[in-house]
Formats: structure tokens, C-alpha cells, sequence
């Protein structure tokens, strides 16, 4: 008990000491997870409300399977990505294996289903509000989508932040494709993973309270901007 | 569909309106049988009958947001469409008709203050349209469909949900819109507002059109034992 006194007191004066190496993790950490969760946001918001509003043949087997990438284990998709960019893979002459470029791609990759399905689930329920009278105004399908991500932001912004929670939590796959190299691709969930089974365990809990105040930073974000629009836009 | 013109049909002349035939079911149930009437410009159009007759379906095939089973439409002018419960975009009022506008092509934004004036809510352009109350959301719909200056507007039941006076706030624009020329069909199964407002009646039971008359001859001379009882209150079997 007091070892973990003692490791939560030196992991409180790590943050507060600024201390170079955990600051640089941290800052690479929310490099890498807001570089992804844009990326997954160009394609998901997207793919996720033309989802909504338009029904052709096999959606329901896209869905199935969007909804089926939702629970794709990291590890895979790192495993995955690994293969596609080594250097005997047809990505390979990128060079991004081993680099934060990797970790970007795996966590958007593992995002951007979440993105898409929740999107579809946020906007499916304005469209059918919705979908009578923008057509009754002539809109299409293209110029609906539009709409709806205008109108369903801030719901979408609470999905971006979902995406970003499930991002910058994400171990297996930046671990598998970034390697978790210091100074150039350890995260903040890679360094945990190693300094605890160092025994190093300040750095790790330091680490550990950072990650979890961004995550409870995050879902507070989410709420107030699940009152405010309510507030706001009725 | 809104503010679009549907292409001029031979013979029809602008804000005409004509159904031959139209069927509709839903899952496998009859809502039309056989619908056919033709509508002209002139005083509003209203469309009665108890609940259940088909009025709604009517007009959505009317303003072609269903396809009929069988059967056509045929109509000249812009059209635009005010459903009983008004759906407005989670933005201020004036961007609401500004949207329309928008989706019509149209780039004179002077048409939002004036469709405001119309209504009577100038003072409102900026505030978000969804915490409006129901009388003032429903003329934000009212504005937002007049400011696409169409030729035939379309009203579902829409004081359905309204207090007395918002009512007649609602119809006061209705009968000016329909004196400045713009041909108004509207459903009602309210026979006091068909009074105020109609100039010829549809009066349509379980699917079919059972008469249609100007107005005046309708409440005096009732041609079908349907309408007399409709009339007279009686609930329609």
C-alpha cells in the first residue's frame, strides 16, 4: 500500500514537474489519436449518414458488416497494417512501418467503422424527421447528407469524441505497428504496457492519470455538448 | 419538387392540378380507390373527411412524395407543401428559409425578411426555430414555403395542432396567400375552418372521392348521402 502511495506521489510530481519524456509522450499521444479520429471522421461521418438516407440493395450486409468491424480486435488490424506496410508488402515502399504514420493509419482504420455506425445511428432518427419535408423541398440525397450533418453536429461531435476515447485508449495495434520506440513512436498506452511490466510503475501511473483525465475530460466535453445543443438548437 | 415546375401539361393551365385514377395501398391494405378530379386556379381547395379517409395520402401523392399504385398526376407551377406538424432545422429561423431557398436555387435572400413580414415574425429571424411554440414554428413553415413563391401550396391539416388564435393566425396568411393568386389545397376534417376557407370541397370517405362542389353549394346543397351525414356530424360508416 505504500509502494502505491509512494509511485502515486512520484507519478503527481512527474506531470507536475513537466518532466520531458512524459510531456513528449503525451504530446505524441494526442498527435497520433486527433490525426486518426480526422481521418476516420472524413470517411465515417460521410459513409455513415449517406448510410441514412439512402437504402439500396445489400445495405443491410454492409451494415452487418460495419457494425461486425465495429468489434475488429486491435491486435488483428495491427497485424493487418503490419503486413500491408512491411517492406516485402505492397505498402511498403511508403515507409511508414514503425513510424507515428502507422499508428495514425491503425487507429483510423479501427475507428472509422465506429464513426460510420454510430454516425448512421445518430442521423437515421433525423432522416426519418427530416426526410419527408427536405424532399418535399427537392432535395437529394447528396444535399440531405449535408443537412444532416449540419443539423445532427452536435450529436456527431459526441461520436467524434467517442472516437477519439476509443483511439487514444488503443494498445495493440500501435503497439504491433509503431513498435512503442522511445522518443519516436512510444504512446501514452504503449509506455503503461511496458513500464508496468518494468516495474517502473511512477511513470506508469503518471501516464495512467493523464490518459484517464483526457478520458473523463472527453465524456464531460460530450455531455455539455449534449445539454448545450438542447439548449441551443431544441 | 418545391418551387420547381413539374413541365406544363397539354392543356392545363398555371396552378392546375389533375388526378385520374390514383390508387394507393400500404402494406396491403387499400387507402385510395380510384381517385380522379381535376383543380383550377381560384379560391382554396379544401380536401374533408374523417380521420382515416386517405386525405394525408391524397396530397402526398398530389405533391408526389408517394408514388400511386395505379393512376397519375398531373400538375403545372411550383409547389411547395406544409405538413400538420411543422419539421424545422436545428438552425435560427431565418436559416431555414434561407435552406429552402437554397435547395430551390434561389440566391435573392431579400425573400427571407419578406416571407417573415408575411407571417408576422420579423422579430424572430434569428432565434432557433425548434424553441419557437407550435403556432410560431408553424408559420416559420408557412414562411419558409411562401418565401418559394409557389404556384400551388399544399397544406396538411396544418392548424391540427394549433390553439384558436394561432388557427386563425395560420389562416389569415392562408387567405391572403390564396387572394395574392396562389392556389391553396388543404386538408381539413375541421368543417367550421372548411367554412372559412374553402372556396370548393373534396369530400373524400374511406379512400374515394365522394363529391366535390364549390363551396357554397356543398354546405347547401349536399349532393351525396355521405356529405349530408358529414354535414349533419354523424359518424361516417
Amino acid at each position: 500500500m505504500n509502494d502505491l502511495t509512494s509511485a502515486l506521489q512520484q507519478g503527481v510530481s512527474l506531470i507536475l514537474s513537466g518532466d520531458a519524456a512524459l510531456w513528449a509522450i503525451i504530446t505524441l499521444s494526442l498527435s497520433v489519436s486527433l490525426s486518426a479520429t480526422l481521418i476516420a471522421a472524413c470517411i465515417g461521418l460521410p459513409l455513415g449518414a449517406l448510410l441514412a438516407v439512402t437504402r439500396f440493395p445489400g445495405r443491410q450486409w454492409l451494415l452487418v458488416a460495419m457494425n461486425a468491424l465495429m468489434g475488429l480486435p486491435p491486435v488483428v488490424a495491427g497485424l493487418v497494417i503490419y503486413i500491408l506496410l512491411s517492406r516485402s508488402g505492397p505498402l511498403g515502399s511508403l515507409g511508414l512501418l514503425f513510424t507515428p504514420g502507422a499508428m495514425i493509419i491503425a487507429q483510423a482504420v479501427l475507428i472509422t467503422p465506429i464513426l460510420a455506425a454510430l454516425t448512421r445511428q445518430v442521423l437515421e432518427g433525423l432522416w426519418e424527421e427530416y426526410a419527408e419535408q427536405l424532399r418535399s423541398l427537392g432535395s437529394g440525397p447528396w444535399r440531405a447528407v449535408g443537412t444532416l450533418l449540419r443539423d445532427g453536429r452536435f450529436a456527431l461531435l459526441t461520436v467524434l469524441l467517442a472516437g477519439f476515447g476509443r483511439a487514444s485508449a488503443e494498445v495493440g495495434a500501435v503497439m504491433v505497428v509503431g513498435g512503442n520506440i522511445e522518443g519516436f513512436t512510444r504512446v501514452m498506452t504503449t509506455a503503461i504496457a511496458l513500464e508496468t511490466s518494468k516495474g517502473d510503475l511512477p511513470l506508469a501511473l503518471a501516464l495512467g492519470m493523464v490518459l484517464m483525465t483526457i478520458v473523463l475530460g472527453v465524456n464531460a466535453a460530450a455531455q455539455w455538448l449534449r445539454e448545450a445543443s438542447a439548449r441551443w438548437a431544441g | 419538387m418545391a418551387a420547381r415546375g413539374l413541365g406544363a401539361v397539354g392543356g392545363m393551365s398555371a396552378a392546375e392540378l389533375r388526378a385520374e385514377g390514383l390508387c394507393f395501398a400500404a402494406g396491403g391494405v387499400a387507402i385510395l380507390h380510384d381517385v380522379s378530379f381535376s383543380i383550377g386556379p381560384g379560391a382554396p381547395s379544401l380536401i374533408i373527411g374523417p380521420n382515416g379517409a386517405g386525405k394525408s395520402v391524397l396530397l402526398r401523392l398530389l405533391h408526389r412524395l408517394l408514388a400511386p399504385g395505379a393512376g397519375q398526376v398531373a400538375s403545372t407551377g411550383a409547389q411547395a407543401m406544409l405538413f400538420q406538424k411543422p419539421v424545422l432545422l436545428r438552425r435560427s429561423v431565418a436559416a431555414n428559409i434561407a435552406h429552402a431557398l437554397s435547395l430551390a436555387g434561389i440566391r435573392d435572400t431579400g425573400r427571407i425578411a419578406e416571407a417573415l413580414e408575411e407571417v408576422g415574425l420579423p422579430h424572430l429571424a434569428g432565434r432557433p426555430a425548434r424553441l419557437l411554440s407550435g403556432g410560431e414554428q408553424q408559420r416559420v413553415a408557412l414562411a419558409r414555403a411562401l418565401a418559394l413563391r409557389p404556384d400551388i401550396l399544399f397544406l396538411d391539416e396544418p392548424t391540427a395542432s394549433l390553439d384558436p388564435a394561432a388557427t386563425r393566425a395560420v389562416e389569415a396568411i392562408v387567405t391572403r396567400a390564396a387572394a395574392r393568386g396562389v392556389k391553396v389545397v388543404m386538408t381539413t376534417h375541421d368543417l367550421h375552418q372548411a367554412r372559412r376557407l374553402a372556396g370548393e370541397i373534396l369530400l373524400l370517405h374511406r379512400g374515394r372521392l365522394i363529391e366535390q362542389a364549390p363551396a357554397a353549394t356543398f354546405f347547401s346543397q349536399p349532393q351525396s348521402a355521405e356529405a349530408r351525414a358529414f354535414l349533419r356530424g354523424d359518424i361516417l360508416e
